[in-house]
Order: C-alpha cells, then sequence, then structure tokens
C-alpha cells in the first residue's frame, strides 16, 4: 500500500481493514495522532486526506493507496510552528493537549479554504473536535487571530493541500446559518 | 484478518457479488462498517468485505427529466456542494450539514445511509417523503425499489445478497421541507427527524426514530390532505421506543409538534 504522508512517499503491508490512525501511529511512527473514541465522534484522529478533513479511526488504509495524506507533524515539519499554532499556544487554546492535534488540523483545513473566520463558521469547523478542557473559547479566538482577526478569510491553500469548506446555504455571504428548511 | 476486496469498476464488484460469500459487506465511507469494526461488534459473521469506494460508476449527481440522480457514493459533502441539489432539492443539502460534522460529511454516502437502514437515518424520512425510487443492481441486472417497500423490519433492506444500491432517483415535484431534533447541534443522532412534501397527489410526510424503520405516515396525510387532524392521526402512524437517547413520550409528542410547523411550512 504506497501513499504519501505529510510530502514523503511511504509504504506499507498492513491488513487492508487496518485503520488509517494506527499505520499513522504504528507503523509510520507518526504518534500526533489520537485516539479519544474510535466511533468517528470526537475529531482527536483527524487528519487531512487528499485535503479533506476524515476522523482517521473510520478509515480502512486500503482506501489511502495513492492518496496524500497531512498530519498534525505535517503542519510544522520544520519545527518553527504556524501563525495558528501560536495562537493556540498564546491564546490558552490547548489545556491538556489531547484534542489539540485533530483541532489544529481541523482548523489549518478551514483556514486553508479561505472561509471568513465568524464565529459561526469557525464553531462549525470545529463541531466534530471534542475539547474537554477549554470551553472551546480560546480556541475559537485562536483560529480567528491567526485568520486575521474575528470575521476575516485565512491563509489560502495551505500548503498545496485543497482544503474545501462548505458554505452551507449557498448565498456566498459566508454565513454559515443554519436553516432547516421550515 | 478479513479479506477485502478494492473494486475499481461495478463490473469488478459484480464479479463478487456473483460469488455470493457468505458474510458479505459492503463498505463505502465507511463511518457505520468501521464502527462495528472498531468494537468488534460482528467480526465473526463478516466473511468477506467489497470496497466500493473507488467505483466511479457510484458517483455523481445528475438532472434527468424532472428527476434527480444520485450516486449511491455521494457524500453528504457532494451533497452540500452539488449546484444540482441546491436548485431543485435543497432540503437534502441542509439535512447533510446535520449529519455528523465536518470529517463525518466528507466519507459518509447517501448509499450507505439507505442501506444501513437505521430508523435514524437522516435522509431517509426526507426520500420518503420525496418518494424516492432506489435503483439496485448486481450481476443480474438492474431494478428499482420505491423508497416505502425498501425498508422492511428493523435494518432489514429489499437489497438482495448480490445486489448493490447504485443510485437514488427522485422525482422532483413541490416543496421539500423537514426539522430533524437531535441531543446536539452537531454529531447527534436523531431524536425525532419528520419531512413533508406537497406533491401533485398530495402531502406525503416521512418520520424516522418513531418505528422500527423509517416510514410514511400514511394516516398523517389522509388527514393533511382533507384538513384533518394530522396531529391526532399521526398517532396511529408511528409506534416510538423509549431509548437512550429519548422517550416514547417525548417522540411522540415532539413529533406531533414538528408535523404541525411542518405543515405550517409547506
Amino acid at each position: 500500500m504506497k501513499f504519501t504522508v505529510n510530502g514523503e512517499e511511504r509504504a506499507v503491508e498492513v491488513a487492508p481493514l487496518k485503520r488509517l490512525l494506527d499505520v499513522l501511529r504504528e507503523d509510520l511512527g507518526l504518534t500526533g495522532t489520537k485516539e479519544g473514541c474510535g466511533e468517528g465522534e470526537c475529531g482527536a484522529c483527524s487528519v487531512l486526506v487528499d485535503g479533506e478533513l476524515v476522523d482517521s479511526c473510520l478509515v480502512p488504509i486500503c482506501q489511502v493507496e495513492g492518496a496524500q495524506v497531512l498530519t498534525v507533524e505535517g503542519i510544522a515539519p520544520s519545527g518553527q510552528l504556524t501563525p495558528l499554532q501560536r495562537a493556540f499556544v498564546e491564546r490558552g487554546g490547548a489545556q491538556c493537549g489531547i484534542c489539540t492535534p485533530g483541532m489544529v488540523v481541523a482548523a489549518h483545513c478551514f483556514l486553508a479554504s479561505g472561509q471568513p473566520s465568524t464565529n459561526e463558521a469557525v464553531r462549525e469547523a470545529i463541531a466534530g473536535n471534542l475539547c474537554r478542557c477549554t470551553g472551546y473559547t480560546k480556541i475559537v479566538e485562536a483560529i480567528q487571530e491567526a485568520a486575521g482577526g474575528a470575521g476575516s478569510a485565512g491563509e489560502k491553500a495551505g500548503r498545496g493541500f485543497g482544503c474545501v469548506y462548505v458554505d452551507g446555504d449557498g448565498d456566498g455571504d459566508g454565513n454559515v446559518a443554519r436553516s432547516r428548511g421550515t | 484478518m478479513i479479506p477485502v476486496t478494492s473494486a475499481r469498476s461495478l463490473q469488478e464488484a459484480f464479479d463478487v457479488l456473483a460469488r455470493r460469500t457468505p458474510g458479505l459487506r459492503v463498505l463505502a465511507g465507511g463511518t457505520d462498517l468501521m464502527v462495528a469494526v472498531n468494537a468488534r461488534i460482528g467480526l465473526e459473521r463478516i466473511g468477506h468485505v467489497l470496497d466500493i469506494w473507488r467505483v466511479p460508476e457510484l458517483r455523481g449527481v445528475t438532472w434527468h427529466d424532472g428527476t434527480l440522480r444520485i450516486g449511491a457514493l455521494t457524500t453528504y459533502t457532494d451533497l452540500m456542494r452539488s449546484e444540482l441539489i441546491r436548485e431543485r432539492l435543497p432540503a437534502l443539502g441542509m439535512v447533510s450539514r446535520e449529519v455528523g460534522a465536518w470529517a463525518i460529511q466528507n466519507r459518509g454516502t447517501i448509499g450507505g445511509n439507505v442501506c444501513n437502514a437505521s430508523p435514524a437515518g437522516d435522509t431517509l424520512p426526507l426520500l420518503l417523503a420525496a418518494e424516492a425510487r432506489f435503483v439496485l443492481g448486481g450481476p443480474r441486472g438492474e431494478r428499482a425499489v420505491a423508497a416505502d417497500q425498501f425498508f422492511l423490519a428493523y435494518r432489514k433492506t429489499a437489497l438482495g445478497a448480490d445486489e448493490l444500491l447504485l443510485r437514488i432517483e427522485v422525482p422532483v415535484s413541490g416543496r421539500l421541507v423537514y426539522r430533524k431534533v437531535g441531543t446536539r447541534k452537531a454529531q447527534s443522532v436523531s431524536r425525532v427527524i419528520l419531512a413533508a412534501c406537497r406533491g401533485p397527489a398530495g402531502v406525503r410526510i416521512g418520520a424516522g426514530c418513531v418505528a422500527p424503520i423509517p416510514l410514511r405516515c400514511r394516516h398523517a396525510e389522509a388527514a393533511a390532505g382533507s384538513g384533518g387532524d394530522a396531529r391526532a392521526a399521526l398517532e396511529r402512524d408511528i409506534t416510538p421506543i423509549d431509548d437512550v437517547r429519548a422517550t416514547a413520550l417525548y417522540r411522540s409528542r415532539v413529533a406531533g409538534n414538528v408535523l404541525v410547523r411542518l405543515l405550517e411550512a409547506l
């Protein structure tokens, strides 16, 4: 099974249903990605596959053949923190840190999509990433700071991974106003 | 180790289906099957996994003669991005935003939602109210099954052992509205979900979480069509239970409240 992780081509020989999460952690030694629930509810295992945010605990490795994977380790490969990561540190967006890798990957993807970082949009972007420590406020503020201020659009196309975030109601105003069709 | 075939074409998938291997499971985005695999539930009953994630014939949303054709592998994100869905059946894109969260929406498929056949499946009441058809296919050919004939019993469908869901066809006629009531805004299995559509033949109502299957509410439809008390009639359609998410009384009360609002909105 050949695929690219953080820009580097890798090959593994494992059972086809082995989770991408376990391949990353055990076969490739990339332990930044965490397991929180094993059922796609907490987002601690979030990574990008071909630019799309996924829960790696639900992705079988047989479906990753030929794909480009980005993990938290790939966001700052040289060790120099990105503005997003610095904002997390400076604003108190991380306490115990267990949600942080997944949070940073989700936030990175949101920022790369160029969507305006309104409070609602940021919260919807990280809705699949649970945090038991911070109460989310500092995380949202960190993401907005990295975007250039609340409501600003973030850095486009992070490192060649074309993240796509959806303007859900399609009116282009960047507000992901949740309408239920009634 | 469970054997897996990752099909690269529909024909390859059909060849696997033709073998009728006992315990064959179909794998699409993995948001249902991988949860079971991770929890080690029923692994001994899985004989073979047919991975259809890369079968191109199962993707795509097209418009043909007044009918939306939605490939079984269309993800919730695809539904949200689709211009066609936004123009013709926006409710389907909106409900997709209420399924799980972003990472689930990128991988979960409408075909998986249908074939998993949970009574809480979020697209199902909408497809029922819209009178969708499910096009099934396999080595023996293709056939269409109406949505209200597809869900037979709890998590049991009309899909044959050697069949795949290929696509969903929705004749777009009237306005489709819905309301999902979950435990929170995201990452929430529904407690009650209803959809209503005013088509040329009258009002159609689909409901989830109020019976062992997602179902059409025929008594409520008749009452709505004749100006009667639809909320009272709904009580004859539904058989809600107590479970971890809600009580039968809650479901009954809330389903009635939601129905009244949906009918006002139509």
